[in-house]
């Protein structure tokens, strides 16, 4: 039954205990408040929906369907598939992803590291050291991947530079190498990326605690076993975070390659990334592109989803106690 | 640090002591000059002449200082044969970032209030939901994106690449928000919940005055990213609407029988110009922002 109190609002009252309590019936403007989260979540979801997983939905739909230069709906099954497969472009991409992505995450999460522990010896200018290795974070890798492309070119680069100074003997031609134009490309990535790892891994180092290494150091345990055995186990979820973002990195990467070799010599160093992308604008093979696109997808969930659960092992693990 | 607190780096005998540092600095100095080899290259041979650079390596000093491809490069240099300059692209990219930064921080500290102080059911499974689109790479979204942009009439433009941005942003702009305000004691908002605030009045009169670090690291985070952003910029403009990487790499990747190098360096400096100086002005506040909150959940 609804009543009205003494300030006139319609609502009910309500046993508590001895008293008995007015509640106010809620009006429409209150009802609408209770779902204020909800409302202001839903344009949120709907873009994630829509321009996210309707618009993967849709490029995997398109690997299904006979797309060359529009868009077609006819259904040819796994055709794009097998031609991705049997395409020495993509084939040459798919490896280079595997030789780049290890060496770049191995590399730079080592170069991260390494420089992490400098950076821990109570040194000089700390803040002064740390803003040279991270600033290529802030800036693109158009930009850097240029600037490479000219200092390990042989004809403007090192090995000029050498021959200038008199040094004729001085090779170094990686970059138009076929064979080696790779590792031009995992350095470039290193000495971008491996900054940024540092300072994350700095105030990993910098919030272990400071008495395990206390006591490890009156056991007379010398100081690389100390980082061996206590500090870098401590902070191995960072160490774990680190490898899901320098992973994804690798996959996404594109404009690296592009302004520092353009995929080449020839299509030595072309990427997944890079192959979708010209073959899907510069040829005009939609169906192709989407299955290389939907093959980067299957490479993204290949390590994201044991990512997941592990995190969720992990909570599970940590409420049980 | 007290006197009291243990230091790892002061054991061990004296003499070895400083030989260590000693290596230490020897080392960290080399890893500072292969970092900053790449920005005094580009600084040094954008006043070298192109004479001069012809005749050696880029790596050397200028004989002579010669600004002439400063002002080459911004009013008559060319990208892929438009002789304009660098200009109209570097305002291209400045009408693109400011209002997409603006915009996807006000939305990512909408969503993260709302995520965290107060959950409804569901909301993590939204919160997981939206963070997906954070490690998709974007070749998966191309081509429907090209649709949209074109059913939209907004291919070519500013304002699809700032539409663009804003949704592409949504999952880390989300996740960056959400991870501060849940630090935030809910106490705070029940309070003021008791004492008759609605949602937008404790957003407005408690959650913002407490998000400067956070909006902080999402202002730069976007900004350089939506700054630096290729692939979407040379996919859906053309000709003067480029932004400003679509253009550096139409400028520096074109094949041509005499490569201007110092016109393109100048071209290089001014690309990274406006994010290096927001890293070097506020770098600070986004690491500080960054190590707190990102690495966690």
């Amino acid at each position: 039954m609804d009543f009205k109190n003494n300030t006139g609002r319609l609502g009910s009252y309500e046993r508590m205990g001895e008293r008995e309590v007015f509640r106010p019936k809620p009006s429409l403007k209150d009802i609408l408040q209770s779902y204020m989260p909800q409302f202001v979540m839903a344009p949120s979801v709907f873009a994630a929906l829509f321009f996210t997983y309707g618009f993967v939905l849709y490029t995997f739909y398109l690997s299904f369907t006979k797309s060359s230069m529009f868009p077609s709906h006819d259904l040819v099954g796994l055709v794009s598939y097998s031609k991705l497969w049997a395409n020495f472009r993509w084939k040459i991409s798919f490896n280079n992803f595997f030789i780049f992505g290890f060496l770049y995450v191995v590399f730079t999460t080592f170069v991260g590291l390494f420089l992490a522990i400098l950076m821990d010896q109570r040194i000089r200018a700390e803040s002064f050291f740390r803003s040279i290795l991270l600033y290529p974070m802030a800036i693109s890798f158009v930009v850097t991947g240029t600037v490479w492309r000219w200092l390990l070119n042989p004809q403007t680069g090192f090995e000029r530079m050498a021959h200038d100074w008199g040094w004729l003997g001085f090779h170094f031609d990686w970059i138009v190498k076929q064979d080696l134009a790779i590792y031009t490309v995992v350095f470039a990535g290193v000495w971008q990326a491996s900054g940024f790892v540092m300072v994350l891994f700095l105030a990993g180092l910098r919030s272990v605690d400071s008495n395990l290494i206390k006591a490890a150091q009156i056991d007379g345990a010398p100081i690389w076993m100390i980082y061996w055995r206590i500090i870098i186990p401590s902070i191995s979820p960072i160490v774990l975070a680190v490898l899901v973002i320098l992973i994804q990195n690798a996959l996404k990467t594109f404009e690296l390659v592009e302004a520092l070799t353009s995929g080449g010599p020839g299509v030595a160093t072309s990427m997944p990334a890079i192959f979708v992308f010209d073959v899907m604008y510069g040829r005009g093979q939609l169906g192709q592109g989407a299955a290389g696109a939907v093959m980067m997808l299957v490479l993204l969930l290949a390590f994201l989803v044991p990512y997941y659960f592990y995190l969720r092992f992990l909570k599970a693990k940590g409420s049980e106690q | 640090m007290s006197d009291e607190t243990f230091d790892h780096t002061k054991v061990g005998k004296s003499k070895n002591r400083v030989f260590i540092r000693l290596v230490v600095y020897t080392i960290l100095i080399a890893f500072v000059i292969l970092y900053l080899l790449p920005i005094i290259v580009v600084v040094l041979t954008s006043v070298r002449s192109l004479d001069e650079i012809y005749n050696g390596s880029l790596i050397a000093f200028p004989a002579k200082i010669d600004f002439s491809a400063w002002t080459k490069v911004w009013s008559t240099g060319c990208v892929g044969g438009n002789c304009k300059g660098i200009a109209p692209y570097f305002y291209n990219s400045l009408e693109l970032v400011i209002p997409a930064t603006i915009i996807s921080t006000a939305i990512g500290a909408i969503n993260g209030y709302a995520l965290t102080k107060w959950k409804f059911r569901g909301s993590e499974f939204v919160f997981a939901f939206i963070l997906f689109g954070v490690f998709l790479p974007n070749q998966l979204v191309l081509l429907p994106w090209a649709w949209t942009l074109g059913k939209l009439g907004i291919a070519n433009s500013t304002i699809g690449l700032v539409t663009l941005h804003c949704v592409c942003g949504l999952g880390f702009v989300t996740l960056f928000c959400r991870n501060y305000f849940l630090s935030i004691p809910d106490t705070l908002i029940k309070a003021a919940r008791i004492d008759g605030a609605g949602f937008w009045t404790i957003f407005r009169r408690i959650i913002l005055p407490l998000s400067p670090p956070i909006l902080v690291v999402v202002v730069i985070w976007q900004f350089t990213h939506i700054w630096n952003e290729y692939l979407f910029a040379t996919t859906f403009t053309s000709g003067y609407n480029k932004p400003i990487t679509a253009a550096l790499m139409a400028m520096t990747a074109s094949q041509t029988e005499l490569r201007e190098y110092n016109v393109e360096s100048a071209a290089v400096i001014i690309a990274a110009l406006p994010t290096l100086l927001i890293y070097f002005f506020a770098g600070r506040f986004f690491m500080r922002g960054l190590t707190a909150g990102s690495i966690k959940g």
